[in-house]
Parts: C-alpha cells; sequence; structure tokens
C-alpha cells in the first residue's frame, strides 16, 4: 500500500506532467491522447519502480525503460522532467530546430534509452538488452511499453516468442490498453481479446490492472515474480486522452493541437477533491 | 582456418565479441559450444535478430549477425535501417548465401538488390569478398570499425591477397583495352575472362572492389582514364548495385567512360546448379569473355 502522502505527491506529479504535455501540443501539436494514457503508468514506474535515476543513466546495471509506442513521447519527457533528467524549458524548443523534442523519442535526450516511433521494434531492442543484462549478472530489469494497437505488429509476437524461448524473467512489457489506435477501436479493428489469454499461452506471467490508479499500480508492481524463468506482460487498462475531458476516450483525440480550453479541463480536474 | 575458427579466435579475444543468428548455422555450428551464452540462436525470427543485436550493441556488445541474405537483408530491412543504423550501432550483418550461390533455391532466395538496399542506409558499410581467406583475413578490421557493416559471405575455397584498409580495393591486373571491376563470387570468372582476352591481344585489366560502401574512387577512375572501356560483372540488379556505383561516380568526378554492364536488368536468374547458372546467364568467364570481345567489336 502506499503511503496517503506518496500517493498525493504521485496525484501531484500526474497533474503537473499532464500540463507539460498540453504545453507541448501548444506548440504545433502532438499526440495527446496516446500521452496521457500511458502517462499515469509512466509517473507511477519512474517514481516507484524503475531504479535509474540521472546520476545511473550510464550506470549498466540500471532498469531500462524502452518506450516502443514512441509517438506517446509527450509523456515520457513529462516524467523525465518530473524526475529531473533535463530542464523543462527543453520543452519550449518543440518542432525546432535548434533542439530534437519532436513526435517521436530522440536518444540524445538523458533519461532516453533509444529512438522509437516505428511500432513494434523495441520489444527485440529490449530482449537483447534484457539477455546481456543477465548474461553478465547486471541486476537490471527491462521494461517495454507497448501500445496495444502495436500488437497488430508481427514483430512484437515473433519478439515474444524468443522472449520466452530466453526464459527472460527480467523483461516486463507493459500494455498501455486503451483500445483505440490511430483511427479505430482495437476491437472493432484487429481484435486483440481474450488478450491475457493470449499472453498467457504465449508463456508469459501476465495480469492487468487499472492504468490510472497508482494504488493498483503499487498491488500489481509490488506482486509480480521473479523467480519465474519467463517474461512478464502488465496489461493496463487505461483511456486515451486521460485527465482532460473532452478528450478522454475520443478516438480523434490521437494528434491534438493545444488551446487554452485545454488547459482550463486540466485545471478543473485538478482541483476536484 | 575457416571462418568459424577465425571469428572463435577473435571471439575468445575480445569478451564483446558475440554471435547471433537466425538458425543459420552452417557456416557458425561450431561456435554455440565455445562461446555458450554469447552465442545466440533466436529461431527463425530475423526481425527480433536484427533489435536483439541492437539491444546488445547498446550494452556495448559487438554482434555479428548471421542469416541468409535475402531474409536478413529484406524481412528485416526496417530493422537494421531504424535500430542499427539510425542509432549508428556497430553490428555487422552477415548474409549467406547471397546472389548467385543461392543456385537452386529459386527466386525467394535470390538477393540480387541486397547491395542496393543496404548502400542506400546512411552509415551502412558493405562488404563482399571473393571467398572465405579474403573475409577472414579481413574480419578483425570489419570487427574493430564502429559502423555497421553487411557482409555478402562467399562460401568459396581459395586463397586471398592481404587486405588494404577498409575501403580499399584489390586492384589484380592493369588493362589498356578493358578493365573489369567485380566482386564476389564472379571475381572467379572475371579472371578467366581476363586471361581469355589476353590470348586474343586485347589488354583487360581486373579489379576486385570487395568494398561496396565505401568504395575505392581513385582506383575506378583511374581505371577509367586509363581503359577504352569498365565492365562491370556483378551478381546483383543492375539497378543499385556495381554498375550504378561506378556511373554515380564517373558522373560526379565528371569523367567520361564507356561502361558495359553484366547483371541481371529487371528480373531474376534461372534457377539450377552454379554452373549452369553461370552459363546460361551468360556470366561464366567464357561467356563473358565472348560478350565483351562483341561489344568491343561493335564499337570499331
Amino acid at each position: 500500500m502506499l503511503p496517503r502522502a506518496r500517493l498525493l505527491e504521485l496525484e501531484q506529479q500526474a497533474s503537473r506532467a499532464r500540463r507539460h504535455v498540453l504545453h507541448l501540443a501548444d506548440q504545433g501539436g502532438c499526440f495527446v491522447g496516446a500521452a496521457l494514457s500511458c502517462l499515469d503508468l509512466l509517473v507511477y514506474l519512474y517514481g516507484e519502480v524503475l531504479r535509474v535515476s540521472p546520476a545511473s543513466v550510464a550506470d549498466p546495471g540500471r532498469d531500462y525503460f524502452l518506450l516502443s509506442k514512441g509517438h506517446a513521447v509527450p509523456a515520457l519527457y513529462a516524467t523525465l522532467i518530473e524526475h529531473g533528467f533535463f530542464g523543462k524549458e527543453r520543452l519550449d524548443h518543440h518542432l525546432s530546430t535548434e533542439d530534437c523534442i519532436y513526435w517521436h523519442p530522440n536518444a540524445a535526450l538523458p533519461g532516453v534509452e533509444f529512438q522509437s516511433g516505428s511500432l513494434g521494434h523495441l520489444l527485440s531492442v529490449g530482449i537483447g538488452i534484457a539477455l546481456d543484462a543477465r548474461r553478465v549478472g547486471d541486476p537490471s530489469r527491462v521494461f517495454v511499453m507497448l501500445g496495444d494497437g502495436e500488437l497488430n505488429e508481427g514483430s512484437i509476437w515473433e519478439g515474444l516468442l524468443v522472449a520466452r524461448a530466453q526464459q527472460l524473467s527480467n523483461l516486463i512489457l507493459v500494455i498501455d490498453r486503451n483500445r483505440l489506435q490511430a483511427n479505430a477501436e482495437t476491437e472493432a479493428l484487429v481484435p486483440l481479446e481474450p488478450l491475457l489469454d493470449k499472453l498467457r499461452a504465449f508463456g508469459l506471467f501476465a495480469s492487468e490492472v487499472d492504468g490510472h490508479s497508482f494504488e493498483a499500480l503499487s498491488a500489481a508492481f509490488s506482486s509480480l515474480p521473479s523467480a519465474e524463468r519467463r517474461p512478464i506482460a502488465v496489461v493496463a487498462n487505461t483511456v486515451r486522452g486521460k485527465g482532460v475531458p473532452s478528450l478522454e476516450g475520443r478516438a480523434n483525440a490521437w494528434f491534438v493541437h493545444g488551446s487554452p480550453a485545454l488547459h482550463e479541463e486540466l485545471a478543473a480536474q485538478g482541483s476536484k477533491p | 582456418m575457416s571462418y568459424e575458427s577465425t571469428l572463435l579466435a577473435l571471439a575468445e579475444a575480445d569478451p564483446n565479441l558475440m554471435i547471433l543468428t537466425a538458425e543459420n548455422r552452417a557456416h557458425i555450428r561450431g561456435l554455440a559450444e565455445p562461446l555458450g551464452p554469447r552465442f545466440i540462436d533466436v529461431g527463425i525470427a530475423e526481425q527480433t535478430l536484427v533489435g536483439v543485436a541492437a539491444g546488445l550493441a547498446l550494452r556495448g556488445r559487438k554482434p555479428i549477425v548471421h542469416a541468409l541474405a535475402p531474409f536478413l537483408t529484406m524481412r528485416a530491412f526496417e530493422f537494421i535501417r531504424t535500430d542499427v543504423a539510425i542509432a549508428g550501432l556497430p553490428v555487422k550483418l552477415v548474409g549467406f548465401v547471397p546472389g548467385l550461390l543461392s543456385d537452386g533455391n529459386g527466386a525467394t532466395h535470390q538477393s540480387l538488390e541486397d547491395i542496393a538496399l543496404m548502400r542506400g542506409i546512411p552509415g551502412m558499410q558493405v562488404f563482399c569478398p571473393e571467398n572465405g581467406a579474403a573475409l577472414e583475413a579481413s574480419l578483425a578490421l570489419l570487427i574493430a570499425s564502429p559502423a555497421p557493416c553487411y557482409v555478402r559471405y562467399t562460401s568459396r575455397e581459395g586463397s586471398a591477397p592481404a587486405p588494404g584498409q577498409l575501403g580499399s580495393a584489390d586492384v589484380r591486373k592493369r588493362g589498356r583495352d578493358v578493365t573489369f571491376v567485380t566482386f564476389g563470387l564472379l571475381l572467379e570468372q572475371a579472371e578467366i575472362a581476363c586471361s581469355r582476352l589476353e590470348e586474343l591481344g586485347i589488354s583487360a585489366g581486373l579489379i576486385n572492389l570487395r568494398w561496396l560502401s565505401p568504395v575505392d574512387e581513385e582506383v575506378l577512375l583511374d581505371a577509367a582514364r586509363t581503359s577504352q572501356a569498365l565492365v562491370t560483372v556483378e551478381d546483383h540488379f543492375k539497378i543499385g548495385g556495381l554498375y550504378s556505383i561506378v556511373c554515380e561516380l564517373l558522373q560526379r568526378a565528371g569523367v567520361h567512360a564507356r561502361v558495359i554492364s553484366h547483371a541481371f536488368d529487371g528480373r531474376w536468374f534461372k534457377p539450377a546448379t552454379l554452373p549452369r547458372v553461370l552459363d546460361h546467364e551468360g556470366l561464366s568467364g567464357a561467356r563473358l569473355a565472348e560478350s565483351v570481345l562483341a561489344a568491343l567489336q561493335e564499337r570499331k
């Protein structure tokens, strides 16, 4: 259980991080919907789970976080800023040629392990990191965040077979299950359900959790197995655009241009008890 | 020595070297046991193979990746371009059974566009040794480079002159009338063609280019200036391979030269045993000599 004070801190951090996301959207737009669905997950992982800090970004024994659904990068940058990996003034350079802040992650930013953008790539990269960490005895765990739409990619299922074959218990997939992909509902286009059964059939230890509840996330991540010789999947049920009511669960809230109205909506949410 | 034993010796000397395969073990079978966890076989999964190699390279390792050339360069193309090349990781990609070496397999297995694809990726080196000895002699050099590299593996026996520096061509012979420019498996046939032409009183030179990226521009331009014609010979499509490389260079350097191309012009080759394919496709030494002779006479 999270102490009440810590829960409050995480909520405040998530609220600030959401403002960073909207700040990016104000300057040319970004994938707000996808970022807000996984933002609480990121805040929780960096706050409570990942053994990585600005001081340990080059430590081979650190935990690795790989954002495979690269278009959710505003959530990653917002969270890294909250943890002091780089300053929030860099967000003012969104889409400027003077910096490298754009619609997908760039590994030149402190704390970003690898670039992404093309879907279905970072599971295999994560497998490579996890294999090497295990081989040399580093305590690293590798967290790979995948979008549910991204599970359409064949390379994901190929990677799951290999991860299981290699018995990678230091590999943890976090699936942002917001049930929407770019233009369609996942279940209407290429149904993923029964997703947990599929993941289990592939030999993973799979569980699901409310991806916006820090208490639920605390319970889920503290009960992950560590001794089983298989990879882990956490399916986090989320809402696209979470935190901005006019965007929540909306199919057209994928790429969004910022506006004062969105900031007002977010602020109103924050003032609720 | 063999490719396998050379790799093993290098791996024993460098603990960061790792050997990967997508279940193509023919030339590296003996490495699994001595290398233990530094030998990774992901199964028939080329995309994951390349992604895993990128992950290993991020951890400071030097992965040498093996798969059949067409599946490595095409099934996993976007992983090579995106995870290896954009990040500039030192992953070495070794394509087995390239070009004509796929002999009886058919078009599915014919990598005739691999050079075009790989050299089209910024920062990617492309190395096409003529036989096992040439590859073995260059392996240490290749691994020492921090750049990603595609190797067209030519499993032919034979000797090879010592490698020069990375990117340097192996100039076998100078010729006033024609200079053959080739690489890999077809070097043998170009050598035969050269001898035939010499017997007929034609001065024929021979350049074994080896590196198709970076290219030894000086050697090629010198040959273009001192021979009446260049003859490119490649087991690759005409588009994007050696012929393209030579023409692009000549154009860029403002050197005018006649270039006679022997390549697959918009088609795959007829699957058969290698000697039959060479003859059928006009790429045997004898057939090459005949067609070059005809081309030279046509211009007289």
